[in-house]
């Protein structure tokens, strides 16, 4: 890319999805940043499920666990949970692998991004979904229960869908946060759509039109968003009465 | 001290449905239950009365073991729930399938708010008893039809008058085709002018035989459709027999009192 050619160019010939735009780049890197996002997000639902599960009905051993995790998670920038499960951590491994005489691993940034935002995306889940259960009416699962319903089957047909209209609010705004939570994955090289759109920047100087851009893509997944958990809330709050105002 | 319902009417032997045997239940310090005894047999309707705390909810729901009873023993169609020193079932199953005999009516009606009125009704048949959807659907359909519902199958919970809610959760109950019903004050919950309604299902039931428990404030229509009577009082046992004697006439000075305090 030539600096002084770029600069003269419209923001339509930056934006081309083919090069010398970088239109495809920007996209390149949202879909980037979908994966992770979706991956991190389902991670995240499927640990705070469990822990959800395990805070309420666990033993005092499973609880105490799921409070530390939950306590330090929260407690700590999400930025510096990054930095510590893709530098330190690996090195820890590595040193281990290279002291037992092997060669030493290289986690691959998509694999390690969603696991990293997935794991903290797990703790806030979790703490979503506990509210959400505990908000159920409790005789409807003593109903389940006293018709000999088993424990799995009384989460899977009962509590899980009455609890999913609680949490919703709750889990769209978790979603808007894992979308945009993958943004900092751009320190660790990982090239999401932040990471593109500084690349793009950067070697066109055309830093307006670039961040312009991907303000208007992040936008258009939140607005999309919400249109489908208003769906998803809709269909989750069947057969509850609209309240009236 | 078990006495066995419907003293004098029995011809020959009748299988025994439920016995409570010395059932002890403490929450904290307070002691809710201290000993009581009863065995329902089939065909028995059985009505618990008693002013509030004298444990004829608690009662009731030991026999599920919605709660653990302290002490005693629980023995459902002639099977002795096997209970750890804690008072919870040892195990799990043998409970979940003695529960699955147990038609149960709350007082909160405690219908499932995500599913339509039929969905209530198949939800256990089909994933718990492993009926055909169809044959479940059908069974549902004669029970709504019986308690006067059909017409309300696919609506909502949410949307049916208190009365209509606690005659589809007696339906509901109906279809695990249980040996025994367990009402825990069914009408309590009710405004006045829908508490009719339901009796006359209860009574229905009652008429065909069925073997129920009932925990009411209903003094009236206890005597009319027991064979039965128990009068709790402080958790314990204070009065027994059949209707008659015990509203006719009540031997004890508390349930005089009680009876009189409901007009």
């Amino acid at each position: 890319m030539m600096p002084l050619a770029a600069m003269a160019a419209s923001p339509f010939e930056l934006l081309a999805l083919s090069p010398p735009g970088w239109g495809g780049t920007l996209l390149l890197g949202l879909a980037n940043t979908m994966v992770i996002a979706v991956g991190a997000y389902a991670l995240g639902l499927a640990i705070g499920i469990m822990g959800a599960f395990g805070k309420l009905y666990g033993g005092p051993i499973t609880r105490d666990l799921l409070a530390v995790y939950t306590t330090i998670v929260r407690a700590v920038p999400e930025l510096v949970l990054i930095l510590i499960l893709f530098y330190a951590v690996p090195g820890l491994i590595n040193e281990i692998l290279i002291g037992l005489g092997h060669e030493r691993i290289v986690l691959p940034p998509l694999i390690t991004g969603i696991a990293v935002l997935g794991v903290v995306q797990g703790a806030y889940s979790t703490e979503v979904l506990r509210g959400a259960i505990q908000a159920v009416p409790h005789g409807q699962i003593e109903a389940a229960r006293a018709m000999g319903m088993t424990p799995m089957l009384t989460a899977r047909r009962i509590t899980l869908p009455l609890m999913t209209s609680n949490a919703i609010p709750g889990l769209a705004n978790l979603w808007l946060n894992a979308t945009k939570d993958t943004a900092l994955l751009a320190v660790i090289g990982f090239s999401e759509l932040t990471k593109a759109t500084y690349q793009a920047a950067a070697t066109t100087k055309a830093f307006f039109t670039f961040y312009l851009a991907a303000m208007a893509l992040y936008l258009a997944i939140s607005l999309l968003s919400t249109v489908l958990f208003g769906r998803i809330e809709k269909w989750a709050r069947r057969g509850q009465r609209v309240m009236s105002r | 001290m078990t006495v066995t319902a419907r003293e004098g009417k029995a011809s020959g032997p009748r299988p025994e449905r439920i016995r409570i045997e010395n059932l002890h239940k403490s929450f904290g310090e307070i002691e809710v239950l201290k000993g009581v005894s009863l065995t329902a047999c089939e065909g028995d309707v059985v009505a618990v009365i008693g002013g509030s705390g004298s444990g004829k909810s608690t009662m009731l729901r030991c026999i599920n073991f919605l709660e653990t009873p302290t002490s005693g023993k629980i023995i459902i169609g002639g099977e002795e729930i096997r209970m750890r020193p804690d008072g919870s079932p040892a195990d799990r199953r043998q409970i979940e399938h003695a529960r699955q005999h147990l038609g149960m009516v709350f007082q909160s009606f405690n219908l499932w708010s995500h599913m339509t009125i039929l969905q209530n009704l198949i939800e256990v048949p089909v994933h718990v008893l492993k009926v055909p959807k169809d044959q479940a659907v059908a069974i549902a359909e004669r029970l709504l039809d019986r308690v006067g519902l059909l017409a309300k199958k696919d609506a909502y919970p949410a949307y049916l008058s208190g009365g209509q809610q606690q005659r589809a959760a007696i339906a509901r109950a109906l279809a695990i085709e249980p040996r025994a019903m367990l009402f825990d004050e069914p009408t309590s919950a009710l405004d006045p002018e829908l508490v009719g309604e339901v009796l006359s299902v209860i009574r229905d039931l009652a008429a065909e035989g069925r073997t129920m428990i009932l925990v009411t404030h209903e003094m009236k229509f206890a005597r009319e459709v027991s064979n039965h009577v128990m009068y709790l009082y402080n958790g314990l046992v204070e009065e027994q027999g059949p209707p008659e004697q015990v509203f006719g006439a009540p031997r004890s000075e508390r349930l005089q009192k009680f009876l009189k305090s409901l007009g």
